[in-house]
């Protein structure tokens, strides 16, 4: 032993050697015990709190409540636009402890698109829970319930879904709803909305999207680490929407359509005394509750790309040349410019030489002498090519601006273009080149450069019915709020009026009165009410060939009739628009009667407004949070 | 001379008291924090902290039968205890039952034990044995053949895998070898010499562990990196012991542990559990309860009659003191999350039971002395 004692690499086993050292393993030990219990301080002590709070943030969690969105009516109380329960499809990602395991199973149990499922959960940050699938049928919510082992943090949540009631009708008016993009959301219109809402994309939805949407709930809950829900703590319950009262009448509008049927087209009537939209159709049409609940990229891109472009509103966004409907603009225009008196007569020998041009009358040898009341009549064209001569374009465009043509009416619709009337500056500015008398001549007969929206014309239409005064045409009637009273309601503005005086307006009236009646739309001629109108045919293609009935159909002109009835104290005016289907006077003033007939049977006027204003909602079905389990 | 046994003897009476009393508090405080956090899940099995109850009962049994044993007379059978428990992680590799991806478990009948357990006992008999009757000095001696005793059992145990049992076992050896005797210069070369072979050792370790293993390592290194992934547990087992502030949640009332945000409540992390709902406050009194065992346990190694009941108790010390420091260490992040229970409070039959053998075997080096020191 001693000998390993001296020994400079080793020591000896020896009990005391061992012993010796144990003071030293002593303080060892109580250090390192002692370095446990310094750092145990720091996490409970020091940092206690900051923990405690995370401890929190783990078990709580706050879960939105979407509002439930305020009903649309029509004018009469007829519900355009609800709300019903369906099934959403969730996932908190928080809870997901295999992404690539839970995608693959969702997509084996539901077939669904892994790649769409993998960029859905994407876009949205950790936190909130993202909607997979909106509308998951009852079928599919058992699936994933029954699998609720296997998919942690995937959840089937009960939740509202708008739904039309009336399916495609009025689908351009009404819209339709969906999640709320990225870039709505960063937009400043959207600040503070949560991710995952559902917001109008289009129509009323839209507009009116702040008066229906209601505020977000919140509700705070205790979970465990599956993300199952231990306990309530505290909820901020939602606030529903308010409903809008539009003015369009369903009956009407329904009507419209349905005479459009599968031609592509659009009809706009308003109440010229007040701009209150009656009727606003556009065809082709898509079905909004099949957008609102959410469409797989394949049929949405379909939609997309259809060519006869569903979605377009072809009342508000279809730019049209009005053709022989402009003629009512030319006359205003001559009268009250006196480029002619209405008992002046022209010569019509249905050919007008301009330069080395010569402009044809759409009859072969002419009307012969012509005053004012027949070239509307008749829808004489070398009559108004000598007026436009007379006149200038600068003139026809000024007179085009006073009944608000090449800009917005404002109606409260997203979407509505301008359409254009041109002038020998805007040639200049937006062309470079002068303005040529002869480009005159087209315009005069609404040709050429200028373009209209049908709601224009039913607007331009309503000033000569209603003595030259133009309201805002609008589709709001009111909001009304969750009990029943009215929040707000639509007064009638006046926008522009005529300078034309009152004994020339009424030749204009009166020859537009004889269109109906011995002129180009005696189909239009109605044993109910009198009414007066002008018919357009807007040529597509500067082609004229000798039967419409060989050109095909792309090529086809554009039948227009704008009316208003009854012809003393109008309470409709209507604008027919039908693409490709020819003359106006037989492809669209019949609609435009069998519209206005309907208008007068169903007794549309302000009595009723005010009537209606009265009643209030009772069978309205009062939305409430869908009971959760 | 008369009375001075008497007193004596009353001393070590107590001593033995607070000794049992220590384990038997730790025990109970494993069962109580075991119920907390199992007893939801009831229902289905026979609950978990009865079990645990009944490993302890059986615990108590197997310490109080070692501690009667003269540990000299288990000296002389450890080389055959060492081969018999070796065989059993043979066996293990080969018909061994496997869970969590890795093959840990022999079943007898309804009962599965884990042989990495048992042969730790074995193995501090073994190296006692051998450096307290072992003279001869050199490299040879004094660090390879210890060495070359230690290894079967570290890679049988590595392999099955289990890391943590592995260098828990490993940590007998090391406590030895620094302890028995290596002076401070030898022992600067040896761990120099360490440090030197560890890159070339790295790449065998690094590739002979599972995936999970080295995530676990990873994670340690960069615990905030993937806070879904591995650094998971680590991440809610330090808010579950932060969440505990001075005082506590209370018991049964520790939202990481009862919501499952906090994984293995009852085996690995159960000090995260304690520490959630007792506080601060109950984190000391479980540290100091340990420490104060650890220190009896030097004590009865300083006391000890002869070099071989000295290294046992020492060699056990440094088990115990490695197996606590690397368990809280990894609920507080100090360590990497390797699978070491804490001694006496995780569930595990296994372990349970080896501890108490263990303990005994302390108690018997205690008593040695007692019975031939007059």
């Amino acid at each position: 032993m001693k000998q390993a004692m001296t020994d400079p690499g080793f020591q000896a086993t020896g009990l005391a050697d061992i012993q010796g050292r144990l003071l030293l393993v002593k303080i060892v030990v109580v250090i390192l015990v002692g370095l446990l219990v310094v750092r145990l301080w720091q996490l409970q002590v020091r940092d206690g709190t900051y923990y405690r709070s995370l401890a929190q943030d783990n078990r709580t969690r706050s879960v939105l409540i979407h509002p439930v969105r305020g009903l649309i009516y029509d004018r009469n109380g007829i519900l355009l636009a609800n709300n019903v329960p369906g099934f959403n499809l969730y996932v908190h990602l928080d809870d997901v402890p295999d992404r690539e395991a839970m995608i693959e199973k969702l997509a084996e149990l539901l077939s669904l698109d892994e790649s769409e499922l993998n960029k859905k959960m994407q876009a949205q940050g950790r936190g909130t829970p993202i909607r997979l699938k909106k509308g998951v049928s009852l079928k599919e919510a058992a699936i994933v319930e029954s699998h609720r082992l296997d998919l942690p943090g995937v959840v089937i949540r009960p939740e509202f879904q708008r739904n039309n009631p009336q399916g495609a009708y009025a689908a351009h008016v009404l819209g339709y709803v969906g999640a709320a993009s990225e870039e709505q959301l960063a937009a400043e219109e959207f600040q503070g909305l949560p991710s995952g809402s559902v917001i109008g994309q289009y129509g009323v939805e839209r507009i009116y999207e702040r008066t229906l949407r209601g505020h977000a709930g919140r509700k705070f809950i205790e979970v465990d680490a599956l993300g199952h829900e231990k306990r309530m703590i505290s909820v901020d319950k939602p606030q529903v929407g308010n409903d809008v009262y539009l003015t369009i009448d369903f009956r009407l509008q329904k009507l419209a359509e349905d005479l459009l049927g599968e031609e592509a087209g659009a009809i706009v009537a308003l109440d010229p005394q007040t701009g209150d939209i009656l009727a606003l159709a556009s065809r082709p049409s898509f079905e909004p509750n099949a957008l609102s609940r959410g469409l797989r990229a394949d049929v949405w891109n379909d939609i997309l790309q259809d060519e006869r472009h569903p979605l377009t509103n072809r009342a508000i966004q279809g730019q049209y040349p009005p053709g022989s409907t402009f003629k009512i603009i030319m006359a205003t225009a001559a009268l009250d410019t006196n480029a002619i008196e209405p008992t002046e007569t022209l010569r019509c020998e249905g050919r007008f030489r301009f330069g080395r041009r010569t402009f044809r009358d759409w009859k072969k040898y002419g009307h012969g002498a012509v005053d004012l009341r027949k070239a509307i009549a008749q829808s004489c064209d070398v009559y108004f090519y000598r007026l436009g001569d007379r006149m200038g374009v600068d003139t026809i465009a000024l007179y085009a601006r006073q009944f608000g043509l090449g800009e917005r009416t404002g109606i409260d619709l997203p979407g509505e273009r301008t359409g254009l009337i041109p002038s020998s500056e805007w040639k200049q500015r937006t062309r470079g080149e002068p303005w040529y008398p002869g480009e005159t001549i087209s315009v005069s007969i609404g040709q050429g450069f200028v373009l209209v929206t049908p709601l224009q014309m039913a607007k331009v239409i309503g000033m000569i019915g209603n003595n030259g005064i133009a309201f805002q045409p609008h589709v709001l009637r009111g909001v009304r709020g969750r009990r029943g009273e009215w929040i707000d309601e639509w007064t009638p503005t006046q926008t522009v009026h005529l300078t034309l005086p009152a004994h020339q307006l009424e030749a204009i009236q009166a020859a537009l009165a004889a269109v109906v009646t011995e002129g180009t739309a005696r189909r239009a001629r109605s044993s109910v009410v009198p009414l007066a109108g002008k018919t357009g045919t807007a040529q597509v293609v500067s082609l004229r060939s000798e039967s419409q009935e060989e050109t095909p159909k792309r090529f086809r002109d554009h039948a227009w009739f704008v009316a208003y009835a009854p012809f003393e104290h109008p309470g409709i005016a209507v604008a027919v628009l039908v693409e490709h289907m020819g003359h106006g006077g037989s492809a669209a003033a019949p609609l435009a009667k069998e519209l206005i007939e309907a208008y007068v049977s169903y007794g549309v006027d302000d009595k009723e407004r005010t009537q209606v204003s009265l009643t209030s909602p009772s069978d309205k079905v009062m939305p409430q949070e869908p009971r959760r389990d | 001379m008369i009375d001075e046994p008497w007193r004596r003897r009353r001393e070590l009476d107590r001593f033995d008291w607070y000794f049992c009393a220590i384990i038997l508090a730790l025990s109970a405080i494993g069962v109580l924090t075991i119920y907390s956090v199992t007893a939801e899940k009831a229902g289905t099995q026979f609950p978990l902290y009865l079990k645990q109850a009944i490993w302890i009962g059986v615990g108590a049994l197997v310490f109080l039968a070692v501690s009667r044993i003269d540990y000299h007379k288990l000296a002389r059978w450890s080389f055959l205890l060492y081969g018999f428990a070796l065989l059993l992680l043979v066996v293990v590799l080969f018909g061994g039952k496997a869970s969590h991806g890795a093959q840990r478990w022999i079943a007898l009948g309804p009962l599965a034990f884990q042989p990495a357990e048992f042969v730790k006992v074995p193995l501090l008999l073994v190296l006692a044995v051998y450096y307290s009757t072992q003279n001869r000095r050199g490299w040879w001696y004094r660090v390879i053949v210890p060495a070359l005793i230690t290894v079967p059992g570290f890679f049988l145990i590595l392999k099955q895998p289990d890391l943590g049992s592995s260098l828990s076992f490993l940590s007998i050896y090391v406590t030895l070898l620094l302890v028995v005797g290596v002076k401070s210069k030898a022992f600067g070369a040896v761990l120099l010499s360490a440090l030197m072979l560890f890159p070339f050792a790295w790449s065998e370790l690094w590739g002979s562990l599972h995936d999970y293993q080295k995530e676990r390592i990873l994670s340690f290194v960069n615990p905030d990196y993937d806070p879904a992934g591995r650094g998971y547990q680590g991440m809610q087992s330090r808010i579950a012991v932060g969440s505990g502030q001075l005082i506590g949640k209370g018991f049964h009332s520790g939202t990481q542990t009862q919501f499952k945000f906090l994984p293995e409540g009852h085996t690995d992390f159960i000090f995260a559990v304690l520490a959630e709902e007792w506080g601060f406050l109950g984190g000391i009194l479980f540290i100091s309860l340990f420490l104060a065992l650890l220190l009896m346990g030097l004590e009865i190694a300083t006391k000890a009659k002869d070099s071989l009941g000295a290294l046992l108790a020492i060699g056990l010390v440094g088990m115990l003191t490695f197996n606590m420091l690397v368990n809280v260490g990894m609920t507080i992040g100090l360590a990497p999350i390797v699978g070491i229970p804490l001694p006496l409070l995780s569930y595990g039959g296994s372990a349970t039971i080896m501890t108490m053998a263990g303990l005994g075997l302390l108690f018997s080096v205690k008593k040695e002395r007692l019975k031939l020191s007059p």
